[in-house]
């Protein structure tokens, strides 16, 4: 009859006390770690201020449901919940490992459970972690290697597959779980064989199918297996730990910090420099970023945290048509030179260009700044600051596609990208007929209005676009809102002239529109342009609360002030697309489909992408003049899924998606087979008259002309 | 190496409608938007280009007023080292070559390798360039879209002939050429660069400083009066190829061919 087994510390290993060894293991390891991840933070420290410690709350509630609660993961079902289970693994996993570092290698420590139930429960689910990250591990490795989801591919010119390195680590952990419910089975089977009575594994666990395996090895080889699993698994626990910051896998120790210190005001650019004024940033001699010394500590925190699982590429409109842009591949680039850069063994040169060596000018400007990468990434990395960042350094150097530079200058000197005259900008409301169907009042010193109508210059200048300018205004007046526009005083709202690195310019634009805004007095903004609505709400300080078209509709349509007549041709299909700048980044997505579906008769499809996964038309703005390379325009994919979809019609709330998708119904050949309406344009057709019809001012008007004409 | 460039502000044709005024005699300029000529910033990014490789100084100067300053400060936004303004109220309405003169003059004080200008305003004749480079005696050339620099005092350049075929040519300095658009592609001046500028001296050079003679230039030493400013009568439309499909196909091509689209 066999001994008990003694604990591991206790054993000799060649002649060498178990408890040094384990001691001396213990230290070696946490030393290398702690001076990988000390060196790991080196580029960090040089990094531009990114202040990142406000409204702790607000960061923990973040913490709560993007870490703990692996919020984002589900989008993408299978790997989701694979995930979910592997990091809820580790978790409980964790807990163990961090009582064995925190409580040293005490003599006995590990022979010995937690007491009484809770070790009881405690071991239990222990045994099933380490089974379900075990499986967990052999479907991943089998992903990788048989299934070969698309989003992992690498694409040639960025280097070699991550495919071995990915196998190796996720083995590694499987190999990590195999030795710990070695470990202990190979103990319960020696007590077994003994006739003692023993608390077995967790039925179905994995340390249950080797314990039954081993019910009748030898005791001599249980011992060794038992001491054996013990050293594989502390050398595999910090090889692993110390081979992580090496790779993406790093995100096991960087990403409870990284969604910590995650942007919490969406809708808005960073500054140029956080710890620089507005007025002191005209001093700097540099701005944006053109090394990697340039970005922010958060952004190259960023870098380490990418899990290289691609669902920001694998969504990105720009990706998709063939645009030189992988969002994946912007942060894995950059955390590759950090890496080859700032070495943990051997020193640190840095401060070389950025643009012209991991990137490319092209790669820069292709980015609409959509924010589906944003909206996909389980770990919150953070994409259009960084892409405003490197515009705002080749702006700076004056590294500017010759396409953009044009409406850049026209901006600057005529308030808006075409060129064309100041004092044109409100020639919409003369139109012929629309003028003695709508009176739109010019805000300035003789008139005021309680609501401004924000147009912005495509809806303004635009031959197309001003029907929607026009449809607004009158779906305004049938609402009874009293409002008024700013005419030759309002400027281009400047949102993708800041989004394209001429921080300056916006600067400029914006300071002319808050003077005219401020000086007309009125309490309310409604816009019809998507990245007007964006920039006046998150961009622009200290305005009256700012509102798209589409919630003011739905608004008096639940009220009862509007309502809408049955659709006239039964046949067609309706289909919403959701714009980038009102949906994704405003969270805008029931408003316009509460006023579709308010139409009698309306039939409406939804899209397979759509709301916060919606595809960009292709952007607006300053987008509208940049010809990028790319296989095929993101409007003729969009219009695609519309087909797809079962629809004919595509409704948008944006002037930039129309000019989109209007073009690229023909890009397409669709003409005739469909079309596109504006949401104020179908809501403006579909007016009843029932309800307050026209403006008290109007009638009081034609009551004073009726008058004159009596007297003459 | 040290260049000049010859700009001139003149009204910006595609951010502007230009329509004849209600006399009838000039085009509207009330509400014009003014920029630095197309051309000449071509010629100061090359300017600019040739002496990041070969070291030295641009310069770029301009014959007009007060307002043309805002046109100097842009393109020394854009790297020029030096800003000239020569103004002054006996050079007003000088025809081309009066402006030729002064500029002579100015060239005559200084010392210059290279003289730039572009090929042509967008409100002129294309004639400064080869008028200064007679004055001065220099060589010249025109319609130039590729500088290369071979030793201090020889410069290999190109042109476009028909059919998109090139012509190199040597030519010594000092010299002036005047430049093409599409040589090069201009960098962009943000609002950032105006600003730094903004507070840079500009030296303005009036009729005494540069010592020309007053009866050379001016509004009654013109010999070159501009009569009349009209809107063309509209034609026909636009060329129908006649005759069978080949007849029409050959046309089309000769037509191609002609225009530099086909080789």
């Amino acid at each position: 009859m066999g001994a008990a087994f003694l604990s591991p510390e206790q054993a000799t290993y060649w002649f060498i006390p178990g408890w040094w060894l384990f001691l001396a293991i213990h230290v070696l390891g946490l030393t290398c770690f702690g001076y990988i991840v000390t060196k790991r933070l080196v580029p960090l420290v040089q990094g531009a201020p990114d202040f990142r410690f406000d409204r702790p709350w607000l960061r923990l509630q973040k913490v709560l449901q993007f870490w703990l609660g692996q919020w984002k993961h589900p989008r993408y079902k299978f790997a989701g919940i694979l995930h979910i289970l592997i990091f809820a693994g580790f978790i409980v996993l964790a807990i163990r490992a961090f009582a064995v570092l925190l409580l040293g290698a005490q003599q006995n420590f590990l022979s010995q459970s937690p007491p009484g139930m809770i070790g009881h429960w405690y071991e239990i689910v222990t045994e099933y972690a380490a089974t379900v990250v075990f499986l967990c591990m052999v479907v991943a490795i089998g992903r990788r290697v048989f299934f070969k989801p698309a989003r992992y591919a690498v694409p040639a010119k960025y280097g070699k597959g991550h495919d071995a390195d990915a196998v190796f680590l996720l083995a590694l952990i499987a190999l990590l779980m195999i030795a710990d419910s070695l470990y202990q089975a190979s103990r319960t089977a020696s007590l077994v064989q003994q006739g003692q009575i023993v608390e077995l594994p967790a039925m179905l666990s994995l340390p249950w199918f080797i314990r039954n395996v081993l019910s009748v090895t030898p005791f001599s080889t249980l011992w060794n297996l038992y001491r054996g699993a013990y050293i594989v698994h502390q050398l595999t626990f910090y090889f692993l730990l110390c081979y992580r910051p090496f790779g993406i896998q790093f995100h096991v120790e960087t990403s409870l910090f990284n969604i910590f210190f995650a942007k919490l005001d969406r809708g808005t650019v960073k500054p140029v420099k956080w710890d620089v004024s507005d007025e002191q940033s005209d001093q700097l001699k540099s701005l944006g970023v053109k090394r990697f010394e340039d970005f922010t500590w958060k952004h190259m925190l960023d870098f380490y945290s990418c899990a290289d699982c691609g669902r920001c590429s694998d969504n990105c409109p720009a990706n998709a048509v063939g645009r030189p842009l992988s969002p994946r591949f912007l942060t894995i680039k950059a955390r590759d030179y950090s890496f080859e850069h700032y070495r943990v063994f051997g020193g640190s040169d840095g401060d070389q260009p950025l643009v012209g060596n991991i990137y490319s000018q092209d790669e820069i400007w292709s980015c609409t700044t959509c924010g589906a990468c944003e909206e996909e990434c389980p770990l919150l990395v953070e994409y259009i600051d960084k892409i405003v960042d490197l515009r705002r350094g080749l702006i700076d150097d004056g590294n500017v596609p010759q396409t953009l530079q044009r409406p850049l200058k026209a901006l600057e000197s005529r308030g808006n990208p075409y060129g064309k005259l100041e004092k044109k900008r409100a020639e919409w409301v003369k139109a012929a007929e629309f003028r003695h169907q709508c009176d739109v009042k010019i805000l300035d010193e003789s008139e005021a209005a309680e609501t401004l109508f924000f147009v912005d210059s495509i809806t303004s200048y635009d031959d197309r676009m001003q029907s929607i300018g026009r449809a607004t205004a009158k779906i305004l007046n049938r609402a009874g809102v009293d409002f008024g526009i700013l005419g030759t005083k309002e400027k281009d709202s400047g949102h993708e002239v800041r989004r394209f690195g001429e921080e300056m310019l916006f600067r400029a634009l914006r300071d002319d529109n808050v003077q005219a805004i401020r000086g007309s007095g009125v309490q309310r903004i409604v816009t019809a342009d998507p990245h007007a609505f964006n920039s006046l709400k998150h961009d622009y300080k200290n305005l009256p609360p700012v509102e798209h078209i589409s919630q003011l509709i739905a608004r008096h349509l639940k009220s009862g002030q509007l309502h809408l007549k049955p659709v006239e041709d039964q046949s067609k299909v309706y289909a919403y697309h959701d714009p980038c700048y009102l949906g994704r980044h405003n969270h805008i997505y029931d408003d316009p489909r509460y006023v579709l579906d308010a139409i009698p008769g309306l039939r409406r499809v939804e899209m397979k992408r759509s709301r916060d996964r919606s595809f960009c038309c292709g952007g607006g703005g300053l987008m509208l003049f940049y010809e990028p390379k790319e296989e095929q325009r993101m409007g003729v994919v969009r219009v695609k899924m519309a087909a797809e979809a079962g629809a004919n019609v595509i409704v948008t709330a944006c002037p930039c998606c129309m000019a989109n998708i209007e073009d690229a119904i023909k890009v397409a050949g669709l003409e005739g087979k469909m079309i596109a309406t504006d949401l104020a344009e179908l809501v403006e057709k579909q007016m009843t008259d029932n309800g307050p019809q026209i403006k008290p001012q109007l009638v009081q008007k034609q009551n004073e002309l009726a008058t004159v004409a009596h007297s003459s | 190496m040290e260049i000049l460039v010859c700009i001139k502000r003149v009204p910006d044709t595609s951010e502007n409608e230009i329509e004849l005024n209600s006399n009838g005699n000039d085009i509207e300029r009330d509400d014009l938007v003014y920029s630095v000529n197309e051309a000449d910033n071509y010629a100061v990014e090359e300017a600019l280009q040739i002496v990041a490789r070969e070291g030295g100084n641009v310069t770029v100067v301009t014959v007009g007023s007060d307002e043309d300053d805002e046109s100097l400060r842009r393109e020394m936004a854009m790297g020029a080292n030096r800003g000239v303004l020569i103004s002054d109220e006996a050079f007003s309405s000088s025809d081309g070559k009066g402006i030729a003169t002064i500029l002579k003059a100015y060239v005559q004080q200084e010392h210059y390798d290279l003289i730039l200008t572009g090929v042509q305003a967008e409100d002129s004749a294309a004639q400064i360039g080869g008028m200064l480079a007679a004055m001065l005696d220099y060589p010249f050339a025109a319609l130039v879209n590729s500088i290369q620099v071979m030793d201090a005092r020889k410069l290999k350049i190109t042109r476009e002939i028909e059919g998109g075929s090139k012509e190199v040519n040597e030519i010594e300095l000092p010299c002036v050429l005047s430049i093409q658009t599409g040589i090069n592609e201009p960098r962009y001046v943000g609002m950032k660069g105006i600003r730094q500028v903004a507070s840079l001296n500009i030296p303005t050079l009036g009729l005494s400083e540069l010592r020309v003679d007053a009866s050379a230039v001016g509004e009654f030493a013109a010999r070159v009066k501009r009569e009349d400013y009209f809107v063309p009568a509209m034609g026909e439309g636009a060329e129908i190829l006649q005759g069978s499909r080949e007849v029409i196909i050959e046309k089309l091509i000769e037509l191609m061919r002609a225009k530099g689209a086909l080789k």
